[in-house]
């Protein structure tokens, strides 16, 4: 097997514009956010500077090994979900790391990241981290459940493992998408998309207001800044699978940013409108609402 | 209201009785009659609900007043139990026991004028002053100024607003009665 | 000068304060000391900013345009804090935000008068945050007592315990007196004049023993991270 070693700098090119794209991203709605409620919100290069300030800090300091590596987990999981699933389709270059059997490993790295974060947070023995963790934990969990099923449904119905060819089989206008062609799967896909977004109606794992701000509690200086870093990369990477796997994946840049988009602006929009749930709460409303659909993708399919 | 106070007079020995409103009297109580009467009203009268616990410190009298505010919910109607201390030895019986809420009272009571309450529970605990050296701070004996003065640091240029002293420091000596 | 010892009236240590021996649920008993073993109590330093004038300049410009205020309302001041997160203040678009925990802030409002049960609990927020770092002194009670100038309970001059960077002066300051001092520290940070951290570290005595005077139970560390 020869590997093309021109792949390396491609993919880290892939990494650069993904993060420019959601550092703007976040901003972004976090601007559209506060416009519905007759904010100005926060200036769009806000998440720039914030990161910058938390590189600068002068002092920072440790809970133990896992601490360090907590935030470094959750980077390399957003990464690394990055790396190995092609961005754009048919293009040599932004293809990345891809391979045949990338789709589990997608759904495995979406998975590290909380759970280092868990490893790192618990060391840092603040109670309030370890009450988040376990929310976080389990919210995760039944969220991933659905997407889990979901993606077996798509992987059955175009009995493939690799996501480039799932890409290729929906190419031909968009009635060939697994939106159309699968409808049950990717709802059950979209709701799960809501539950490990992070934002309203299912933040209550990083809520300000609750405990405060969970997992991260202890994090702060350069730490804080690699998990801002993460909450960039790791919603464009994830959005990048379900572009790919429901939505016919992206040909071209411009068509990469607008359905990332507007996928982004889906759980906004159902953040701004619906309360917080709590953990039960929303652990219920996935196993009740979200998973059947999942089973009767599968079965369907 | 003056049906329940001389019905209660006939029952306890009380002291003398204020009519503040229709719905409203304050009546004086020894130290001994208070537990059987705020019994006698919690269970008969239907006064289940303690509004509050609190002092008064009249130092030239050398008493401490406690005044428990009770309340009757179905006839809208409040009664207050005065009971007069002696400030040498202001002890008092707890009534913990009739509403819990009240050994909260009386955790205040005992730090902010030094009333104590035997067998009141975590009465010795602090309640909201953390590290307290002085004498109970609500007492009237307490000079709060003079303590301030000697424990903070103030900043200088601060200028009184006492209006007499600036009318006599502006119009000189025909100024003010003093 | 006052003399110390008469006015430093110790309180004893509380009980679960004290040194103790603990069986663990392995049977093994060892001995805590709270007090030692709970804390990290390494004294504070002083960090010096980048060498290249250009850098710290930069770095500079990042903090003063991301101040993260630790959500820690003192007194009757943080009334005034809440409305700037409101669409008639919005002081999300200056860039400062509020934090819930004091690792991840940089800037402390003291938020109006400050009882000495309240000041321990602001020293050790203010000693978790991360350097550089900051305090505003919010309404007239943080710098000579405002209104409780002769109470018995509340610290009267706020710099005598913690560097302060800026004192916006009023009983209570409206929000936009507020946005005010916060646009007025935002150019002495650009100047790069606010290092309240360094002064913390350098003058750590006189603050330690300006705090000791008044919190008469000082029962944790002298510096805890």
């Amino acid at each position: 097997m020869t590997f093309d070693w021109m792949k390396i700098p491609y993919a880290l090119l892939t990494l650069f514009i993904v993060l420019n794209y959601g550092l703007l991203l976040t901003a972004l709605i976090q601007k559209i956010g506060a416009r519905a409620g007759r904010r100005h919100g926060i200036p769009i290069w806000q998440n720039y500077v914030d990161l910058l300030k938390n590189y600068a800090l002068r002092t920072h300091i440790t809970h133990g090994v896992m601490y360090y590596l907590g935030p470094v987990f959750r980077l390399s999981g957003g990464v690394g979900l990055l790396l190995f699933v092609p961005s754009i389709y048919g293009s040599e270059m932004f293809s990345n790391l891809s391979f045949a059997g990338d789709l589990i490993l997608a759904l495995y790295f979406i998975f590290f990241g909380t759970l280092g974060m868990a490893l790192g947070a618990g060391e840092s023995g603040h109670p309030h981290a370890a009450i988040g963790v376990s929310r976080g934990l389990s919210q995760v969990t039944a969220a991933e459940l659905p997407l889990a099923l979901a993606v077996f449904a798509v992987a059955l119905q175009y009995q493939t493992l690799s996501v480039t060819d799932i890409v290729a089989a929906q190419q031909g206008g968009f009635t060939h998408w697994t939106v159309f062609t699968n409808p049950l799967a990717v709802a059950a896909a979209m709701l799960s998309f809501l539950g490990s977004m992070m934002r309203p109606p299912f933040d209550v794992v990083l809520a300000p207001q609750e405990i405060p701000i969970g997992p991260p509690t202890e994090y702060h200086s350069s730490y804080l800044a690699l998990m801002q870093t993460n909450r960039a990369i790791f919603p464009v990477a994830k959005m990048v699978i379900y572009m790919n796997l429901f939505f016919g994946g992206a040909t071209s840049w411009p068509v990469f940013f607008v359905k990332v988009f507007l996928l982004y602006l889906f759980s906004a929009f159902v953040g701004v409108v619906f309360p917080r749930f709590r953990v039960e709460q929303s652990i219920r409303w996935f196993l009740i609402w979200a998973v059947p659909i999942g089973i009767a993708a599968i079965l369907i399919v | 209201m003056r049906t329940l106070l001389e019905n209660l007079k006939e029952r306890f020995p009380l002291g003398p009785i204020t009519e503040q409103r229709p719905d409203l009297a304050f009546v004086t109580v020894e130290r001994e009659t208070l537990r059987p009467l705020i019994v006698h009203l919690r269970d008969r009268e239907g006064f289940t609900h303690l509004v509050l616990l609190t002092a008064v410190d009249w130092i030239e009298e050398n008493l401490f007043q406690l005044t428990y505010l009770v309340h009757d919910r179905a006839r809208a109607r409040d009664i207050g139990l005065r009971v007069m201390l002696p400030r040498d030895e202001p002890e008092m019986e707890s009534i913990h026991d009739l509403w819990p809420t009240a050994a909260t009272y009386q955790r205040e009571l005992k730090e902010m004028f030094g009333i104590p309450f035997p067998g009141s529970p975590r009465l010795d605990e602090e309640f909201i002053l953390e590290g307290w050296v002085d004498i109970p701070p609500y007492r009237r004996d307490f000079d709060t100024l003079k303590f301030a003065h000697e424990n903070f640091e103030h900043r200088a240029g601060r200028g009184t607003t006492d209006p007499a002293t600036h009318m006599r420091e502006r119009m000189g000596t025909q100024g003010g009665s003093k | 000068m006052r003399d110390e010892d008469t006015l430093v009236r110790r309180v004893p240590v509380k009980d679960e304060l004290k040194k103790r021996v603990v069986k663990g649920p392995d049977g093994l008993e060892f001995e805590v000391d709270p007090i030692q073993d709970y804390y990290c109590d390494a004294r504070p330093e002083v960090r010096p900013g980048s060498y290249v004038k250009i850098v710290e300049d930069l770095f500079n410009w990042a903090r003063s345009e991301s101040l993260w205020i630790l959500g820690f309302g003192t007194g009757c001041g943080a009334i005034e804090m809440r409305p700037l997160m409101t669409p008639r203040f919005d002081a999300y678009r200056y860039g400062i935000q509020w934090r819930p925990t004091p690792r991840q802030a940089n800037l402390f409002v003291i938020s109006g008068y400050l009882s000495v049960k309240t000041l321990k609990r602001a020293i050790r927020s203010y000693e978790q945050m991360q350097s550089p770092k900051y305090v505003v002194g919010l309404g007239s009670c943080t710098i000579n007592g405002g209104m409780y100038w002769d109470s018995y309970n509340t610290i009267k001059k706020l710099d005598e315990y913690l560097p302060v960077d800026v004192y916006i002066a009023g009983c209570m300051p409206r929000p936009e007196a507020l946005l005010a001092g916060f646009e007025e520290l935002k150019r002495i940070i650009r100047a790069g004049k606010a290092e309240g951290a360094n002064l913390y570290a350098q003058n750590f005595e006189w603050y330690k023993a300006n705090q000791k005077r008044v919190i008469h139970d000082w029962d944790m560390p002298d510096y805890n991270w």
